[in-house]
């Protein structure tokens, strides 16, 4: 954990160097989740419900998915480069440390500029909670507590799964995106507005509804079964197919030789 | 003697060669024509629950919108701002445009014909199985096909959109001459730009007061022009002034780009090494 905290400070150090650069990032991203909050107002000015959620709602379904998906971006987006670290041997370089590779993958790249998303869920989230028509209850804190923190394991997952498949193709692979970035566009909304049919892929497949749809129906409705708060719980399952897959990537890994 | 080619078959040629590159990589096409394909649908899916909401909101028909999304996704290469060729980038930054500059050639055109092959290749390469899927769709999903009239209209505006994306993006490019780092500068303005073209929701979903500004601004023609030309949603008077603000803002946009570049030309240093 020391050595993480190192890692940290000397990539904050690296930003610090270019400032105006590093603000006006800053200002790009925040401008890029902005419009997407735009988006859903425009909308709602003009639809005020979508399959019976309100705006406040679809803001914290939307918050808790950008809360989570900044917060394992901010740590976990080295994998997002994955490919050229294969591509140039620096995987090679990692492999022979003796420190477990996917913690060292972490410390390669850490994306402060993530931040700006971060902080946008964090002031959604403060007009969406007392908006929603929910009691904020201990429990009730709890399980939302537990969709953000569920939700950014299962992000992880889907960024480790991006990486893993550079083991087979070397070249990066676009396809993973539908999950990592289309969950964030698309998670905006609670995911039972896309159907049926996506919303059990969501949850089955990939458990990203499990984080979001499901235990905020028990938060907005208290009529729902309670297992349905205990879904995000659920979602972790997720960590054991990723991490075997990434295990089966490692071994079958041979260098590219550059 | 050497033979004087007529300039505009350099850059012909210029164009044939990126548009030749950009056609070889169709693993990385297939992995992009899935993932804009689901995309798609995703977005389909999304606006028919708005539309099941309250179908006396939709400022167009349904049928229109599915069009609008198919075509947005099919030609994605044209229209996405933030995809930009990083090579300019790079050549400023490491002084490397010393190279360019010896070149008998006008760099501004130079990098207006690479960056338009690129696009056109890419969506040229990524278009047709898309395209395809989505006329085979079942109604009101499925991908209009319109009149030829309207299909040549869409054409040529598709084009022009192509140049005010083109345009434009070269004055980002432009700009490093100043800034030299433009990572931050390219995000804010190409986020700006899809959000204000109909890249995200078309401009008909913006409140009216709005809408009547961004028809105005450079970017409605960048995307949303074309695409309401294609499903029908701009016709008549509509149509031609949307063709017209496209053409304005290329010209405005263009003839800027190149006043600017002479000037940023003059300033450059090359410190030799």
């Amino acid at each position: 954990m020391r050595l993480y905290f190192h890692y940290l400070s000397l990539h904050i150090r690296e930003r610090m160097e270019y400032k105006k650069s590093f603000l006006l990032n800053l200002m790009g991203q925040f401008l890029g989740s902005f419009s997407a909050f735009l988006v859903i107002w425009f909308m709602f000015a003009r639809f005020h419900s979508v399959k019976g959620f309100t705006f406040s709602q679809v803001l914290l379904s939307f918050s808790v998915v950008l809360m989570a998906f900044s917060l394992s971006e901010c740590f976990f987006r080295g994998f997002d480069t994955f490919s050229t670290m294969i591509g140039n041997g620096e995987f090679d370089r990692i492999l022979v440390r003796p420190r477990n590779t996917v913690f060292l993958v972490i410390c390669s790249k850490l994306q402060l500029d993530r931040l700006s998303r971060m902080l946008q869920a964090a002031v959604m989230l403060g007009y969406a909670l007392p908006r929603c028509g929910v009691e904020w209850t201990l429990p009730r804190i709890g399980v939302l507590v537990m969709m953000i923190g569920c939700g950014m394991a299962v992000f992880c997952c889907l960024f480790i799964c991006g990486a893993t498949l550079c083991f087979f193709t070397i070249e990066s692979i676009e396809v993973i995106n539908i999950f990592t970035d289309g969950a964030r566009e698309f998670g905006a909304y609670p995911f039972a507005v896309y159907g049926k049919g996506i919303l059990r892929l969501l949850t089955f497949v990939v458990p990203l509804a499990c984080f979001q749809y499901w235990p905020m129906m028990w938060l907005i409705d208290p009529e729902s079964p309670v297992f349905y708060a205990f879904c995000p719980i659920f979602s972790l399952l997720f960590i054991i197919p990723v991490s075997l897959l990434w295990k089966l990537g490692v071994k079958k890994y041979c260098s590219t030789g550059s | 003697m050497q033979r004087t080619y007529p300039q505009w078959r350099q850059y012909l040629t210029l164009f044939k060669i990126r548009f030749i590159a950009g056609l070889q990589y169709r693993a990385a096409a297939l992995a992009g024509i899935m993932t804009q394909f689901a995309w798609g649908g995703m977005t389909v899916l999304l606006y028919r629950a708005f539309y099941l909401a309250d179908p006396a909101a939709f400022p167009q028909s349904f049928e229109a919108m599915c069009s609008y999304i198919w075509i947005q996704q099919a030609f994605l290469a044209i229209f996405m701002v933030w995809g930009m060729d990083p090579e300019p980038f790079n050549l400023i930054k490491s002084g490397d445009i010393a190279y360019e500059l010896c070149r008998p050639v006008s760099i501004y055109w130079m990098w207006f014909v690479k960056s338009s092959a690129i696009r056109l290749a890419k969506a040229v390469l990524r278009c047709m199985p898309l395209l395809i899927f989505a006329l085979l769709l079942p109604e009101p999903y499925r991908l209009i096909l319109p009149d030829a009239g309207r299909l040549l209209l869409f054409a040529v505006s598709v084009l022009l959109a192509l140049v005010n994306i083109v345009a434009f993006t070269l004055l980002i490019y432009i700009s490093t001459f100043y800034t030299l780092d433009s990572t931050g500068l390219r995000s804010l303005l190409s986020t700006l730009a899809e959000f204000l073209s109909g890249g995200l929701i078309p401009l008909p979903f913006f409140p009216d007061s709005l809408q009547r500004v961004l028809a105005l601004l450079p970017f409605a023609g960048m995307e949303n022009t074309p695409l309401q030309l294609y499903n029908g949603t701009l016709t008549g008077s509509q149509a031609a002034f949307g063709i017209g603000m496209q053409l304005l803002w290329a010209a405005v946009m263009i003839g800027t780009g190149v006043v600017w570049m002479r000037c940023a030309l003059k300033n450059v240093v090359a410190q030799g090494g």
